[in-house]
């Protein structure tokens, strides 16, 4: 038989028994269903983090500290391998920071600026921390949703709010935006000789002179309010509460946490030196490349390229384990069509019968009962992406909503792509044919003069 | 073979039988028939109830397979085919008619009688022709849209028989055709069936336990008691139509 005329008798048997097909069809559909709103839940969550975290720009950037410092911006690890001789401690400083920017392929290079200040508004005080957000930055997505507008240059004196911060200061964080605040921070001075000599209390001078030459001077900046915004755009990374430019952020030589390393291991004489410095990258294809010219420099580079790779990890054995689970409801569909199949040749026993009195090989009935299943798998299969869609549709409504009565910006959860919808049709009509294995043999075995006889 | 050797002689059946196991019991449905049918000739099968008639028709048809003996159509062993050739021979060489008509109920006539074109895969260009011709032979012309339950009884059997004929087989079973019709009805397919038989040239093998319809139709008459065949005789009717 052509494939034509299978594809016609089979649509006509599905007709015959109509309800007991789409009620079997739909059995697939709900299967499929499950699985595509599982899956698409899986694939839109991951879509989610990758896409939040390249915006973050932490996958185009690579994190440098010094040897010295054996603390890699991810904490507390083991002492990382290197292939550079342990005695070389190369200062993370200006001459280093500039070597970097002349790196190929290197957009930016700025210090993590990060400290603790108190921030005076209408009189109350409220302690913080500040964290210098480079330019590059400007495209975060951390920014979309900003109240107010982004620093209207890179040197501009002004300051933008995290949003929970800014409910401290004013209830209405957006009527913050214009005005001023003032920073109290301490600025870290390095003193020389001269200095120290010209100190008039020789109690002051022994002070400096025990200190290693770092003074620590209390200093106000004011700074207009350019914004609010909902997240850390520095996704946690870091972590601060108000932004600056980087560039006015160094310019107040705020004392920050290294430095009191740097006294304490007697570095504190000559230029002072970063705690970390972050290198932008023009792709995230460059990072592996950098990572290895500044390890041949003779620093500590980490990117999270390698954390991007476990998440890709983490997802695939969630997507498997949501897959597995959702696959169950499949397999229950796919036994309905055995059943369904099974009543089927019961009921037409007689025309298979008659059929191969007139020639029908064996072939030919088993191809007609698979069109039969691999049918009820495809409608399923179409009808349960639509149907699996729509509840991810819901999902992400759901979502929605109860994350705006929580403040927060409603995220797309459920997302189905191309591949997993096809895969999905695909799948359910291998299911359906392999369902479709035992009762089309059966039926094709069928002897003709049994079948004939049978009333 | 001496059947074989023979002119004319389309099938033969050398000491054919056909056991059943029922229970403890074996059925000797067929016992050791040999048989020759030539062709253009209609041979009547006629047996009582049980005589082993049908079973000696199915395993004619390629419906069945003899537990042991050999069945040679045009020269073909029947035994050496596989269940693929048969299904071809059965599709090709051999047209059949039941005495329920076995039309499928869900079906125009019009796609019943196309039901052997589709198995053969022939072009759908030709296929309306062919099932036009086949109904306009058995003059149901009128009836291809209707389905079998808006069909007399004689016309579903001759809806059948178009069925039958509509893949141009060489043979024709027709098992038991008059026995669910009434006596005029009953003639008219037998008369059709001589029609066919003188027009086409068809050689047909028909059961029936009547045997008046037996003798006025038939070329031949091969009766049949308890599985064997108890005489055979050639009857010099054919003039009746």
């Amino acid at each position: 038989m052509t494939a034509r005329d299978l594809a016609e008798l089979a649509a006509r048997n599905l007709r015959e028994a109509i309800l007991r097909n789409s009620l079997t069809t739909l059995g697939v559909a709900v299967g499929v269903a499950s699985l595509v709103a599982m899956l698409s839940l899986g694939v839109g969550l991951q879509a989610l983090a990758s896409d939040r975290l390249t915006k973050s720009g932490l996958f185009d950037a690579v994190f440098v500290t010094s040897r010295r410092d054996f603390r890699g911006p991810g904490g507390d690890g083991p002492p990382r391998k290197s292939s550079a001789p342990p005695e070389k401690f190369k200062p993370l400083d200006e001459d280093a920071r500039q070597q970097f920017a002349a790196l190929p392929n290197v957009v930016d290079v700025y210090p993590q600026i990060r400290f603790l200040t108190d921030v005076r508004y209408q009189g109350n005080s409220h302690s913080t921390n500040v964290l210098g957000v480079p330019e590059s930055s400007r495209s975060a997505s951390a920014f979309d949703a900003i109240t107010g507008k982004y620093f209207s240059s890179p040197a501009a004196e002004e300051a933008i709010l995290q949003q929970d911060f800014a409910k401290e200061l004013s209830p209405q964080p957006a009527s913050l935006v214009g005005k001023e605040i003032t920073l109290r921070y301490a600025e870290r001075r390095a003193l020389s000789s001269d200095e120290i000599a010209k100190e008039k209390d020789i109690d002051a001078q022994l002070d400096a002179m025990m200190t290693g030459g770092i003074s620590i001077v209390s200093r106000e900046k004011k700074l207009r309010i350019a914004g609010v915004i909902e997240s850390d755009p520095s996704a946690g990374f870091g972590g601060g509460r108000v932004f600056l430019p980087i560039r006015v952020a160094e310019q107040l030589h705020a004392a920050q946490a290294n430095d009191v390393q740097d006294f304490v291991r007697g570095g504190g004489f000559g230029k002072p030196t970063y705690a970390a410095l972050t290198i932008r990258v023009k792709n995230p294809k460059n990072v592996l490349q950098i990572e290895d010219a500044i390890k041949k420099l003779g620093f500590n580079a980490f990117s999270l390229l390698d954390a991007s790779k476990t998440l890709r990890q983490v997802f695939i054995v969630f997507d498997m384990f949501l897959g597995l689970f959702a696959s169950l409801a499949l397999t229950v569909a796919s036994l309905g069509i055995v059943n369904t199949l099974l009543m089927a040749i019961l009921e037409r026993r007689r025309e298979i019968g008659v059929l191969k009195s007139l020639g029908a090989t064996d072939g030919d009935v088993r191809s007609l009962f698979f069109a039969e299943a691999g049918a009820m798998g495809l409608f399923g299969g179409i009808f349960g992406v639509a149907l699996g869609w729509l509840i991810g549709q819901a999902l992400t409504w759901g979502t929605t909503i109860y994350l705006r009565r929580q403040d927060l910006p409603g995220v797309k959860i459920s997302y189905v792509p191309w591949w997993l919808a096809a895969s999905a049709i695909a799948f359910a009509v291998a299911v359906s044919l392999v369902a479709g294995l035992y009762p089309a043999g059966r039926a094709a075995r069928l002897n003709p003069v049994d079948a004939l006889r049978y009333e | 073979m001496p059947t074989q050797t023979l002119t004319n002689t389309l099938i033969g059946a050398e000491k054919v039988s056909r056991q059943y196991q029922l229970g403890e019991a074996i059925i000797h449905a067929v016992n050791e028939v040999s048989l020759e049918v030539r062709a253009g000739e209609f041979l009547a099968l006629l047996g009582s109830s049980g005589s082993g008639k049908s079973t000696l028709l199915n395993l004619l048809a390629g419906l069945d397979r003899p537990t042991s003996g050999a069945i040679h159509v045009e020269g073909r062993d029947l035994a050496a085919l596989d269940a693929n050739e048969l299904a071809r021979y059965r599709r090709d060489t051999v047209g059949m008619v039941f005495q329920t008509f076995n039309l499928l109920p869900r079906m125009t006539l019009e796609e019943n009688v196309e039901l052997p074109l589709r198995l053969a895969e022939v072009d759908r260009a030709e296929r309306s022709a062919r099932v036009a011709e086949a109904l306009e032979r058995v003059r149901l012309g009128a009836r291809r849209q209707h389905r079998p339950s808006e069909l007399s009884g004689g016309e579903q059997q001759r809806g059948a028989l178009a069925r039958a004929l509509v893949n141009r087989p060489r043979i024709l079973f027709a098992d038991e055709p008059t026995g669910n019709l009434d006596s005029v009805t009953g003639e008219q397919i037998l008369l059709l069936l001589r029609e066919i038989q003188d027009s086409l040239g068809m050689t047909i093998i028909m059961v029936t336990h009547e045997r008046p319809l037996a003798e006025r139709f038939a070329n031949r008459i091969a009766v049949l008691s308890d599985g064997r065949l108890v005489d055979q005789f050639a009857l010099s009717t054919g003039a009746v139509v």
